[in-house]
């Protein structure tokens, strides 16, 4: 593993007018860690992850991205082009909503293909085969592959819309609630698929939730934000059996158990 | 005699000419290229070819030789009416021969004598922007256009394959022009899609209720987007023109009678005639044509 961070975002802050979106908020990513957010909504998680993920620009502060070729690239400072062509081959977005995420109206097998069709393979075949393989990866049957995603649960559109990220290799992928909505048996399940997959692909993650389990299952490190501050970080573990913050305190006491 | 006098010459205003040559002008000077004009009501509804009737104002000059085809054929109601049209308000020169013409204004076919340099061949376009039935936002398509992200396109042909095992477009088939822009051809069958490429002729396209005119220059690569395991290819027919025998030509389908009886003639009415009046003769030709009376 290398001693250089994945993404460094520093004094990154988001005003709406004079209302608070996120304030000052800094932190490092490591590449194949996975980062939790968390905060109950409103409090700027949404707007911290949509500014690193360069689809809102922020009020001030920078981030900076490590490409592939080493270099640190200060990411509101790209041209638009450059950022959109990140977003599609060296990281992933998945959305809350599948349907935000996924063309409804094209098949299961071309929603995963795009991605390859929009850096240029051009091999109906090859990106035919790459589209198996991936719905495998995510459990969804062969056979589905032409159908579209308004044919399939919830669920299963999660899985496809994770498939459709994770075709070009990312090494940057950004959750917004990626269980939210979907029931338990089913939650269980894609958290299973996810942390297989991060573990198994190394990739670095960025999860926004406000599902503290989600958090203690899927990431290392984690931050807890109120009224768009970060009010603590750490271990995950660490935070959420010994907080400290009297926010995260009540966040954690907070906890229905069952 | 003053009908032409309660015109300005091509029915346009000279302001608005100018302005729609302005277009046409950015147009060719950036191939495929959408440019958004400020188009006119015209005394035609839209769908019946008002961007190309205004691209044809604004070119056409009184010597000009105009030709209107709609689908291949000069006789049909929207080809006769504005040829009617310009020989009012122009008072040019109309004929249905491909090659004096000057100007071609045609709706969803290319003529099959090739064109040559000098002509002019505009066509009518309903919907200009090729990615439209994938992405609703103009927005969205414009910023595509700009970033060259042509990605979506290719999703929309392997749909087709996924969907039909093979590329079931048939007609405004996708091409890259000049290496640089998608651009939907208009609803030409994709049979044409290879006569424009690096055609002697100017084409200039107008899409009159979407407000857009767009343009390939003469000796433009105009490219058919495919895949390298499922090639571009245009459609064959297994039989010859039932009138005229000619071959390779985009052939249209009659229904003669209700018992399903139909033929396959020459859907370009022009080429159809010049050749039968050269003697040839397919299977279901008149025996010998009926003597003047």
């Amino acid at each position: 593993m290398t001693d250089e961070p994945l993404l460094r975002v520093s004094a990154l802050s988001k005003f709406y007018g004079s209302r608070v979106g996120c304030d000052n908020v800094s932190f490092d990513l490591w590449p194949g860690e996975v980062l939790a957010v968390v905060g109950e909504s409103g409090s700027g998680k949404t707007t911290l992850l949509n500014c690193l993920s360069t689809r809102l620009l922020p009020s001030s502060g920078t981030a900076s991205y490590r490409m592939r070729d080493g270099q640190f690239r200060e990411l509101y400072r790209m041209s638009e082009a450059e950022r959109r062509f990140l977003m599609r081959t060296d990281w992933g977005f998945v959305h809350q909503n599948p349907a935000d995420g996924l063309r409804m109206t094209v098949s299961a097998g071309a929603n995963v293909g795009e991605r390859l069709m929009a850096v240029g393979d051009r091999h109906y075949g090859k990106i035919r085969a790459t589209a198996v393989d991936w719905l495998s990866r995510v459990e969804i049957e062969e056979d589905r592959i032409d159908d579209e995603p308004r044919a399939f649960s919830g669920g299963m559109r999660q899985r496809l819309q994770i498939a459709r990220n994770l075709v070009t290799g990312p090494r940057l992928v950004f959750m917004d609630e990626p269980t939210g909505g979907l029931d338990v048996s089913v939650q269980a399940r894609l958290l299973d698929l996810l942390r297989g997959l991060v573990t198994d692909l190394g990739l670095a993650a960025i999860v926004v939730t406000h599902d503290l389990a989600v958090a203690r299952l899927l990431s290392q490190r984690m931050m807890v934000m109120k009224d768009g501050r970060v009010v603590e970080s750490g271990l995950t573990d660490r935070v959420l059996d010994d907080p400290r913050a009297p926010y995260t305190q009540l966040l954690v006491s907070s906890i229905l158990q069952v | 005699m003053t009908d032409i006098a309660t015109y300005n010459f091509a029915y346009l205003d000279e302001q608005t000419k100018r302005m729609i040559r302005r277009a046409i002008l950015k147009g060719i000077a950036i191939p495929g290229y959408q440019v958004p004009f400020a188009s006119r009501e015209m005394p035609m509804p839209y769908g019946w070819g008002t961007g190309g009737v205004q691209v044809t104002a604004s070119i056409i000059g009184p010597d000009d030789v105009l030709k209107v085809i709609d689908q291949g054929a000069d006789d049909t109601t929207n080809a006769v009416s504005i040829r009617a049209f310009f020989k009012k308000v122009a008072n040019v020169a109309v004929t249905t021969d491909t090659a004096t013409a000057t100007i071609i204004q045609t709706r969803h076919r290319i003529p099959e004598h090739p064109l040559t340099a000098g002509q002019v061949l505009v066509y009518q376009v309903p919907i200009p922007e090729p990615l439209r039935f994938l992405e609703p936002r103009e927005t969205e398509t414009r910023k595509m256009h700009a970033l060259e992200e042509y990605g979506l396109m290719h999703v929309k042909l392997y749909e087709d394959i996924a969907k039909h095992g093979r590329i079931a477009t048939t007609y405004a088939y996708p091409v890259k022009v000049e290496g640089r822009y998608v651009m939907d051809p208009s609803p030409t069958p994709k049979f044409d899609n290879p006569k424009m490429h690096r055609s002697p002729a100017l084409q200039l396209f107008g899409a009159g209720r979407e407000k857009r005119i767009y343009a390939v220059p003469p000796f433009t690569d105009v490219v058919s987007l495919d895949f390298e395991d499922h090639p571009f290819e245009v459609q064959t027919f297994d039989q010859p023109c039932a009138l005229c025998a000619a071959e390779n030509v985009y052939l249209d389908e009659v229904i003669l009678d209700d018992h399903g009886g139909h033929m396959f003639v020459c859907s370009d009415t022009d080429h159809c005639e010049k050749r039968r009046a050269d003697g040839h003769r397919g299977h279901l030709a008149p025996e010998t044509t009926e003597p003047a009376q």
